[in-house]
């Protein structure tokens, strides 16, 4: 692989990533992350739709009008969220509910739009399709990083599966307690927060003035 | 009563922004000043009155089971239709708005095109069609309500913010939590304080 087309899909996950440098996506990104399941599900769907929509875009980019091209993109989009969805309600039902209609959001996740205006347009097929899936792992890696410190506190598992031991909790005779703020919407976007500061300060040439 | 129940609910326990994130990147982007803030918060208020109801009629007459043809189940279909829906009521407003007053055009101008890719307009149709299937919403003049008050819980959150911002100027913030970081941490504390609304039934 060139190493242009690595840095396609290299770029996105730290230095350039969508979430917590170009402030991309961010509706989605807090909503699914209570648990660490439909997050990883839905990092997969917005990877499946970005990097498509990239590839379709920049395969139809020289024969679309500019006047007209929004429509085309929410056209070509919405076609592939359909198919994500219909997939997700075929596989994965109990997930697909969770995730309930922050599925059909992926349609106006400025992610998926801002990929196709700013990079699909201009470039060819191949490396339009890596910047969709590096975009999508970058968004992806975060939603992780979230659900992984939500589900941990807030419930005391990991994928569902049981990490804080039974027997510390207070009901049980122990000393720990699950932290129940975790599991509401605020404590997202604080964590986020807290992401962004920790990634600034390794990253100097990110901060504001 | 329950149509008043509602819209208060709309307003401040379903807060679009701190209850459910939506339109949060124009939400995180625009509210550096009150006056855009404003601007963008009308705009969007009045989309969001307007669309709820033109997709609830559609979800009722068409994309409902047995709605269209007898034993057809267009559901599968409502993603494309309410971004369509959206994105040429968008164009619309922006060409009838730059008819006829060109000075609302000036202040809103920027802004129209951005609310046909904002979240809170799709998020509220797509609630608005969960509500009908959980029978929150019964008749046409609720889901009015519902997208009058979800615009204006919208409108709240990001004049709020919005000044809390321009007051955040004169304060000494750590570097790398300058800018986004910051504001992430503001919205996280005013959705704890909107939670103290959670539990209010007139």
């Amino acid at each position: 692989m060139a190493s242009k087309s690595l840095k396609n899909l290299t770029g996105p996950l730290s230095g350039n990533n969508p979430v917590i440098v170009q402030i991309l996506g961010i509706c989605s990104a807090l909503a699914v992350t209570v648990q660490l399941k439909p997050a990883i599900v839905m990092g997969l769907s917005v990877m499946v739709v970005t990097a498509f929509a990239n590839l379709v875009m920049s395969l139809l980019r020289n024969g679309v009008p500019s006047r007209i091209r929004i429509i085309v993109q929410l056209v070509v989009i919405a076609s592939l969220v359909i198919l994500v969805d219909q997939v997700l309600k075929a596989f994965v039902y109990d997930v697909s509910k969770q995730l309930s209609v922050y599925v059909g959001l992926i349609i106006t996740n400025c992610i998926v739009m801002g990929r196709v205006e700013a990079f699909a347009l201009q470039n060819k097929p191949w490396d339009s399709f890596l910047d969709g899936i590096g975009n999508g792992l970058g968004y992806g890696s975060i939603l992780v990083i979230i659900a992984f410190f939500r589900e941990l506190l807030g419930s005391g598992t990991l994928l569902g599966f049981r990490i804080i031991p039974e027997s510390w909790y207070i009901a049980e005779g122990g000393f720990y307690s699950n932290c129940g703020l975790m599991l509401f919407p605020p404590m997202a976007l604080i964590i986020v927060g807290c992401i962004i500061w920790a990634h600034r300060s390794f990253n100097k040439d990110l901060q504001e003035k | 009563m329950e149509t008043l129940n509602l819209f208060i609910s709309s307003i401040f326990i379903d807060n679009m922004v701190f209850a459910f994130f939506f339109g949060m990147c124009s939400y995180i982007a625009v509210s550096k000043s009150v006056k855009t803030a404003l601007g963008l918060g009308l705009a969007v208020t009045f989309v969001q009155t307007m669309t709820v109801p033109l997709n609830y009629l559609l979800n009722e007459y068409v994309l409902a089971p047995n709605a269209l043809v007898e034993g057809v189940d267009l559901s599968f279909l409502s993603f494309i239709i309410f971004i369509a829906v959206i994105a040429a009521f968008v164009q619309l407003v922006e060409m009838v708005v730059e008819k006829f007053s060109p000075t609302l055009y000036n202040q809103l101008g920027i802004f129209l095109p951005l609310i046909a890719v904002n979240c809170a307009i799709m998020g509220g149709s797509l609630f608005m069609q969960q509500m009908v299937g959980a029978g929150e919403i019964n008749n046409f003049g609720q889901s009015v309500v519902y997208g009058l008050g979800s615009g204006i819980g919208w409108w709240i959150a990001i004049v709020m913010m919005a000044a809390i911002r321009e007051r955040c100027t004169y304060s000494n913030i750590p570097a790398p939590l300058k800018g986004p970081g910051i504001a992430f941490i503001i919205t996280g504390l005013l959705g704890i304080a909107f939670m103290i609304f959670s539990g209010i039934q007139l």
